[in-house]
């Protein structure tokens, strides 16, 4: 009786974990974007070395990608600052000389590398999927084993197509009950970085179950995916089931015809056996969950929207709190708001613009808030335009952008001005994360689209209809 | 890489719990293409006014912490980012080993693959790390342990990481030896 995670772990195995060793996996999908893939490139070059497969790479630039019209590489000189610009011509020039394809700025594909990949079909259940990013969890959802490496494994990776690996431990993450109305995936994957803490899945890969994951959408599936590593696990993962297929079936670069077929009556055995064993269970009701908001400097410090700033003597507590400008005792409804983000690959895709959309249609943006919203791809930005939801974000005074992590990172020329309180759709509330001195809450994009036409942090619920 | 069999080093002590590396490294100086120089940036928020001067109360700052090469840290050392650039800047500052009650696992894996020692210690020796900055402390790699307060405590570390530190060699060339099994691995999945 197997796990999920076993079978995927059992069935990459090229060379087994010895007491001297660790195990040689196989890695059936490597995403590459320009900021953590130069110095891997570098390596290979020393040693002389070629990328072993380069069909099995997705390249694409997002991270220090400007989200302002780029049409050539030319452009960049003038919206980017110079070492963003010489970084991307330099994932040009690697994936040139080492036979890889790159979904670059002439690609209706590129996007964010965690929305890119899902939604051409090269995500896929049963697969190994790693890249130099520790968001690449987010592809968990579709139940493949997918995690963040370093540099150095990317050269791994690209000389090799294997990765040395210690077997993690397993986590059961069972959510059960229904989510309340216009509570969202968001607020559930906060709930559970609270609930364990942002160390709480060091060493573990997690499997969410239970009967609020299996009504979740592959889009919201993504989003509490995407933010495993926000509680330190080294990838979550969620069984594939018919809401997978569905979304899968037909995209470009997913099995067709009889392939497809095969590859479903193959998918279907991956779930984890009755009675399979993890190292630890955890178990969460969230019938009654509310909308939930981060008031300190990681996501594991959060709040449902409605409470008030919890009282801690620990330093690091203290810390976050005077950075944040909040006070223990106080709620965080009320608080004036400079900027709303909603983008990333957290919160970036149709699904999430549709549901800022719905508090933003009619309403605009409050005096003195910028809000932005960036399209997770070029893709999402072409179906939100066929929507007319690019036309609800200008009408309501916002910025509809090109593309990219932007504020996210803060690394593209997107940031928040220090001292300034964002509400963001992002994945992380550090310490100047979006720009030096920056304090960001994080939120759904529900709660940050009505905190943008509000002007402070307010409950969502209040103004959708 | 340089071979590790021993440091022998004072300490520098950031207590906080779940420093990440947004901390160790901010992004904005993730536009590099190359590992060097990265040093200059290290807890860059922390460690700098905004006018480029240094914090003189930033523990790293401090007279007496120059040259240490042991940074004791809270726990959950190095968690968020995958960013390599976090250990290549803690390396190029002069820190060789980090020493915590729990460190990130990218950020340990990372580290282990640059010649950075992730130190895991029990409660009570890293509280008094933790009292004692500066205390002086030596770490041998081939016994796995750490001497502090007079006494030797054991920290966890694999064997195939550990061989490799203490030749300085890095992992590339036993996973390129695998050449023959990976073939035949692709071969039955083609």
């Amino acid at each position: 009786m197997q796990s999920l995670f076993e079978k995927i772990w059992a069935s990459h195995v090229v060379a087994p974990e010895t007491d001297d060793t660790p195990a040689v996996l196989y890695v059936d999908l490597h995403l590459l974007h320009e900021v953590t893939t130069p110095q891997a490139f570098d390596l290979l070059r020393e040693r002389g070395l070629s990328v072993r497969r380069p069909d099995k790479c997705l390249a694409t630039l997002d991270h220090s990608t400007p989200t302002v019209p780029v049409k050539t590489l030319k452009d960049l000189d003038i919206v980017s600052e110079p070492s963003a610009a010489k970084q991307v011509r330099q994932m040009e020039k690697n994936c040139k000389d080492f036979g890889i394809e790159l979904r670059g700025f002439e690609s209706r594909e590129r996007g964010i590398v965690h929305v890119m990949g899902p939604e051409l079909g090269a995500t896929q259940p049963g697969a190994t999927i790693v890249c130099g990013d520790s968001h690449t969890s987010t592809h968990g959802a579709f139940g493949a084993l997918a995690f963040g490496i370093g540099t150095t494994e990317v050269g791994h990776v690209l000389a090799t197509q294997c990765l040395l690996q210690r077997k993690p431990k397993t986590l059961a993450i069972n959510i059960e009950g229904r989510l309340p109305a216009d509570v969202t995936a968001k607020d559930l994957i906060l709930k559970i970085i609270g609930t364990i803490g942002v160390g709480g899945g060091t060493g573990h890969v997690i499997e969410y179950r239970g009967s609020a994951i299996r009504a979740l959408s592959m889009e919201q599936r993504m989003t509490v995916c995407n933010m495993s590593i926000e509680a330190g696990a080294r990838a979550g993962m969620i069984a594939p089931d018919d809401t997978t297929y569905e979304y899968m079936a037909g995209r470009p670069l997913a099995p067709q015809g009889k392939a497809w077929d095969a590859a479903v009556a193959r998918w279907r055995a991956l779930p984890t056996d009755g009675g399979a064993k993890f190292d630890r269970e955890v178990t969460i009701d969230v019938s009654r969950l509310r909308p939930m908001v981060t008031f300190g400097t990681n996501p594991g410090m959060v709040i449902p929207i409605d409470e008030r700033v919890p009282e801690g003597d620990d330093p690091a507590f203290r810390k976050a709190l005077a950075y944040m400008k909040v006070e223990a005792g106080k709620p965080l409804l009320g608080q004036p708001v400079d900027v709303v983000f909603i983008g990333s690959c957290t919160n970036g895709r149709l699904s999430d613009i549709r549901e800022a959309a719905r508090i933003l249609r009619g309403r605009h943006v409050a005096k003195h808030v910028r809000l932005l919203v960036v399209p997770g791809s070029e893709d999402v930005k072409r179906q939100a335009e066929a929507e007319g939801l690019d036309e609800v974000v200008r009408a309501a005074g916002g910025e509809w952008r090109e593309p990219g992590c932007s504020m996210c990172i803060g690394m593209n020329g997107d940031t928040v001005p220090s001292g300034k309180l964002s509400v963001s759709t992002s994945n992380r509330n550090f310490e100047g994360r979006q720009g030096s001195g920056a304090r960001t809450v994080l939120a759904s994009p529900l709660t940050a689209a009505a905190a943008a036409v509000s002007g402070t942090i307010v409950d969502p619920r209040e103004l959708v209809s | 890489m340089e071979p590790i069999t021993q440091i022998r080093s004072r300490t520098v002590v950031l207590a906080n719990d779940d420093i990440d590396t947004d901390q160790i490294i901010p992004a904005r100086f993730l536009t590099t293409t190359t590992k060097e120089g990265l040093g200059k940036h290290l807890f860059a928020e922390w460690r700098y006014e905004k006018d480029g001067r240094e914090r003189t109360e930033f523990a790293l700052n401090k007279p007496e912490s120059r040259g240490a090469a042991v940074l004791v840290g809270g726990h959950n050392f190095g968690c968020g980012s995958s960013r390599e650039h976090a250990p290549w800047a803690l390396l190029d500052f002069g820190i060789r080993a980090v020493v915590s009650t729990a460190i990130a696992d990218i950020f340990r894996s990372n580290s282990l693959k640059n010649g950075l020692l992730p130190i895991i210690v029990d409660a009570a020796s890293h509280r008094w790390l933790v009292e004692n900055p500066g205390a002086p402390v030596a770490i041998d790699l081939a016994t796995s342990t750490l001497e502090m307060n007079g006494k030797r405590v054991t920290f966890p570390i694999d064997r195939f990481s550990r061989y490799c530190l203490m030749n300085g060699i890095d992992q590339l060339g036993f996973l390129l030896e695998q050449d023959a099994a990976i073939r035949s691995y692709e071969q039955a999945h083609a």
